[in-house]
């Protein structure tokens, strides 16, 4: 009402004063006249640069619009947002989807309104992502590497603020990145800004969940919050986004239909009197101490990334997902250590479901602008949505949308067909080579029975049985049990494994001593099957290697730590099938169990046994 | 608002000004059309250099409303220090935290009632600087690294700003800033200071003592076109995109008729002027001082609480040994009801009351103590002045 108002007595004054016979009119007219003159006199004096790069600011800016969209939130409100691939996948924000409930309309530059459906919620984080339909293909912006950017670089916000896009043309406001990793305390457990970055580009309500982008019109964040304390709720220059890397660290598991979590390390630091950062607290049941963590070490750097404050380690934590493996570098008298640690969630499943559907607010959002707490409690009938996206969405505890989590294990599944291609995989396999000290190795897997050779001795596992029985070979955590999984797999497919779901993204590498920025993600399956939990990596590099298995983790028990194996590949055609493996390495809690170099790997043409179980007898336990 | 009177209200005077209007234009259109990926070319590198020389302030405060953080700049390579004048500073542990994430404990060298501008000193050589006697940012840094040795003593890389040189003739309008500063807190250890960038709109006197704005300062300042003065700007620098300081970011000031909030910086030229005063330890100018400093219950010997409230009570917090106040008598937590012939009921109120009292008159009060009416006179103040008090620290008191 307030603003109606205000509008309705401005806006004569403005018409007045823009008026040709207006002051305003007449000083504009002084200055355009002025301003020809000069332009016409030197015009040919132009410096080409300036031209070129006038011309680029009208690219960049009409590019951008068309990636951002307005999201309209029905009596709740609404945001803004920015479309990120060609099919309709556009980032948001939590508070903006929250009151906007599981469907809601979407506005583009170019004068269309499409309806959206959820995919994947990220509450800790504030981001949303959403799926546009009704379209073959939607203008989208590229992410850039936020790592990149540097104070004083300008900066484009574009969005929706107070609602004004009523003709669905976004509002661009140019400025400068005022810092970078920036940490922004969250309300309660969710809405954690960390290693944001801050702009004076104006952030106003309604710009949520709308695009930061970079000179050249590339995506390095999404609004979602400002400082404003005591001016009322409109930009004063200090303005939060949500980074890139962030974005680009949780995409796989929020394309995945997930209700993700963020990490926590399980221990707590804080600043010694030297000023650097050292263990205050640790969680006897956390990873990071059973890799050695003890209380009183100082924390050196955390997934590459160097660690001189308490916020630079909260920052480092918020932009990675719950479940990722990272190298973390710890000094105890003198002498540094490298350890990996698996990140622990930050809240219990039920805790992050409860949070995301409203019905427990986690206090209220204190800085964010958009639209304060929800007001009511999200009814999530699917038979209210539009018709236009109700075949998109099916719920399931732990997800937002379970209809995309199903989408995404399909395509890496049918990636994974494909690169195993013809070949009959359902015979016995045998491996042999050689480990690390030249001495031999020999492995044969099938249906029936799973051997494994070593120096040290033979161990033998029946895959018709429960995997989680003592797990062999002695020391390895279930490395046969991991190859068992490793044959179902290529042979009879990720559905065959008892229940299969997709999990989102995450590093590969088990090795420490790399950094996580910039590493390629593979894409995630977790499996549990027959008593034990796997999770598998598979490549998503490219077209030659998409549904490679890079590696599975395999926990013989929820409490042990899991046997890690990591698939090696020879470069080219050298190695025949591109899914046989050259080498494989296997660790352990931390340490290296061995490292096999595969000299001959061979599957047997299958015999017609008649117990092997089919794909859809196993399949049988799945969505339980 | 057509009928206030432009003369004392800058903000009205700025927006009837069309060919100021037209003169904005001018210098921003083509400079918005130059600028590139950066907004001017090697604008990081200033950007850097600029940043060095900002300290994060933190010290008393905390309550809402009320931020215990500032800002400040290096004004000489042996850790001198330009800040606000404010509440931030009246602690005993007035800390500073360097560009490099260094932390030093602040000593208060004086304060500047009238610009409300302190001066403040850390323990340290070598450090990079802005000049301000019209030097670049390029050149304090030289100055720093290099100045010292040269001259044999630290005499030689010291900034007096008695000169006028560039940095001291008022900036043109139009001319594109940066505006560097501690907003809002959220640079925190050795995170970098936030940057702003804008325009100078115009120069104009901040007739705010009678007028809107509530600030004892009445000289020159920049007013900018982009929002500035946040929560923890103050103290703040200004820098052009070339590198030269053009002046301090001031206190946060709304005016109490509109509601609007200022957004303005201090020239440099007052910022020097300002330093050579509390350097050489010379009293402040005197013209404008006596209806603005609020009276110094120091100089009757006693203290009373921080006054941080509309109305704060007038708690006596400390009494000073052998002065006035000791002899007549007075006690901590004795909370004074009258002055003179007048109830007081506020810290405000007894500044005011002992302003109007002339020097050499015995002073009567009356303080409540232990729930009873105690009066007390306190003797004609002394010739000299007595030695200070340590400043009460509210952090004793959260």
């Amino acid at each position: 009402m307030r603003t109606g108002r205000v509008c309705s007595s401005a806006l004569p004054v403005l018409r007045w004063w823009g008026h040709p016979r207006g002051p305003l009119g007449l000083v504009w007219a002084g200055v355009l006249l002025v301003a020809c003159t000069v332009v016409a006199a030197r015009a040919a004096e132009v410096d080409p640069g300036v031209l070129a790069a006038e011309q680029q600011r009208i690219e960049v800016v009409s590019r951008i619009s068309a990636a951002t969209i307005a999201i309209f939130a029905g009596d709740q409100g609404g945001g803004s947002g920015v479309i990120v691939t060609p099919d309709g996948y556009a980032f948001t924000n939590f508070h903006v989807v929250q009151p906007a409930g599981l469907a809601m309309r979407c506005g583009l530059a170019d004068g269309d309104v499409v309806d959206a459906i959820l995919v994947g919620l990220d509450p800790t984080g504030d981001v949303a992502v959403v799926k546009l339909v009704g379209r073959e293909t939607f203008p989208y912006a590229r992410l850039a590497d936020s790592d990149q950017v540097r104070v004083g670089d300008a900066c484009y916000t574009v969005g929706n603020p107070f609602l004004l896009a009523s003709n669905l043309q976004p509002s661009v406001s140019l400025g400068i990145v005022s810092g970078t990793h920036r940490y922004q305390f969250p309300a309660g457990t969710i809405l954690e800004y960390t290693d944001c970055l801050q702009v004076d580009a104006a952030i106003n309500p309604g710009n949520s969940g709308g695009p930061l982008f970079d000179a050249a019109g590339d995506l390095i964040g999404v609004n979602g919050r400002a400082s404003f304390e005591k001016r009322g709720r409109v930009n004063v220059g200090v303005g939060y986004a949500i980074s890139s890397n962030q974005l680009r660290n949780f995409m796989g598991s929020l394309r995945g239909g997930m209700l993700v979590d963020h990490a926590t390390l399980g221990a707590t630091v804080a600043t010694g009197a030297d000023g650097k950062v050292y263990v205050s607290d640790i969680l006897e049941s956390s990873d990071a101490y059973r890799r050695g963590l003890r209380y009183d070490d100082e924390i050196v750097s955390l997934a590459g990334r160097p660690v001189r404050t308490v916020n630079a380690l909260k920052n480092v934590l918020g932009i990675l997902p719950a479940g990722w493996r990272v190298p973390l570098v710890f000094r105890r008298e003198g002498r540094a250590e490298e350890i990996m640690v698996r990140l622990a969630a930050v809240h219990a499943a039920a805790e992050l479901a409860e949070i995301a559907s409203g019905r427990r607010s986690s206090g209220p959002p204190p800085g964010p602008p958009g639209e304060g707490p929800p007001e009511e409690e999200q009814a999530g009938p699917v038979a209210k949505l539009p018709e236009s996206v109700r075949d998109l969405y099916e719920p399931k505890i732990g997800y937002s949308n379970y209809h995309f989590s199903r989408l995404e294990r399909d395509r890496v599944a049918t990636a994974m067909e494909r690169l195993v291609g013809d070949d009959d995989l359902a015979g016995v396999w045998e491996l042999s080579g050689t480990l690390a000290d030249g001495r031999p190795f020999r492995i044969e897997l099938s249906d029936a029975l799973a051997t494994i050779d070593l120096p040290t001795g033979t161990s033998r596992l029946d895959p018709q049985a429960a995997l989680d029985q003592s797990p062999v070979p002695p020391g390895s955590g279930g490395l046969l049990a991991a190859l068992v999984v490793w044959r179902q797999l290529l042979s009879q497919g990720p559905q065959s494994l008892g229940r299969t779901d997709y999990a989102g993204t995450a590093p590969a590498a088990a090795d420490a001593g790399s950094s996580i920025t910039g590493m390629p993600l593979a894409d995630l399956l977790r499996s549990d099957v027959a008593g034990v939990t796997a999770e598998i990596f598979v490549s998503k590099a490219d077209e030659a290697t998409a549904g490679r298995l890079l590696g599975i983790d395999l926990w013989a028990s929820p409490q042990a730590d899991p046997c890690e194996v990591r698939f090696q590949y020879a470069e080219g055609d050298a190695q025949g099938a591109a899914w046989v493996p050259a080498a494989m390495e296997v660790h352990v809690g931390g340490a290296l169990f061995g490292r096999f170099m595969i000299e001959r790997c061979v599957a047997a043409v299958a015999d017609s046994d008649p117990d092997k179980p089919s794909a859809s007898d196993v399949d049988a336990g799945e969505g339980a | 608002m057509s009928e206030m009177r432009p003369q004392t209200i800058p903000v009205q005077r700025v927006a009837v000004t069309r060919s100021w209007l037209a003169c904005l234009l001018a210098f921003v259109v083509p400079g918005l059309l130059t600028a590139d990926s950066r907004w001017a070319c090697g604008s990081d590198v200033v950007i850097e250099q600029a940043a060095r020389t900002v300290v994060k302030i933190y010290g008393a405060g905390g309550f809402r409303g009320l931020e215990a953080y500032q800002t400040g700049f290096l004004v000489s390579s042996e850790g001198h220090v330009m800040t606000a004048m404010s509440t931030v500073l009246d602690s005993e542990e007035i800390d500073c935290v360097l560009d490099d994430g260094r932390r030093f404990a602040a000593s208060l060298v004086g304060i500047d009632p009238r610009r409300e501008m302190a001066l403040l000193k850390l323990e340290a050589e070598g450090l990079p600087f802005a000049p301000l006697d019209g030097g670049s940012l390029e050149e304090g840094l030289a100055r720093a690294e290099g100045g010292e040795a040269a001259d044999g003593g630290p005499e030689g890389s010291r900034t007096v700003g008695a000169s006028t040189g560039r940095g001291q003739r008022p900036a043109a309008p139009g001319t594109r800033v940066y505006a560097l500063s501690n907003l809002f807190g959220v640079a925190v250890g050795d995170e970098r200071v936030s940057v702003q960038q804008g325009v100078i709109a115009a120069t104009v006197p901040l007739a705010a003592r009678r007028g809107a704005y509530e600030a004892p300062y009445d000289g020159d300042v920049y007013l900018l076109d982009f929002t500035v003065n946040n929560p923890g700007s103050a103290g703040g620098l200004l820098v052009d995109v070339q590198g030269q300081p053009m002046g301090m970011l001031g206190k946060e000031l709304r005016s109490t008729t509109a509601g609007i909030w200022l957004n303005y910086a201090v020239p440099l030229a007052e910022v020097a002027a300002s330093f050579d005063m509390l350097l050489s330890g010379r009293p402040a100018e005197t013209d404008a001082m006596a209806d603005v400093l609020p009276f110094d219950t120091r100089r009757l010997g006693f203290l009373l609480v921080p006054d941080i409230l509309e109305k704060t009570p007038p708690f006596v917090e400390a009494v000073l040994e052998a002065s006035p106040a000791a002899a007549a008598g007075l006690r901590e937590d004795d909370l004074l009801v009258a002055v003179g012939s007048q109830s007081v009921t506020s810290c405000a109120a007894v500044a005011e009351e002992l302003a109007r009292i002339d020097e050499g008159e015995p002073v009567r009060v009356s303080v409540i103590r232990d729930g009873r009416i105690v009066d007390a006179v306190l003797g004609p103040r002394p010739a000299v002045d007595l030695p200070a008090l340590p400043e009460p620290s509210l952090g004793e008191t959260l």
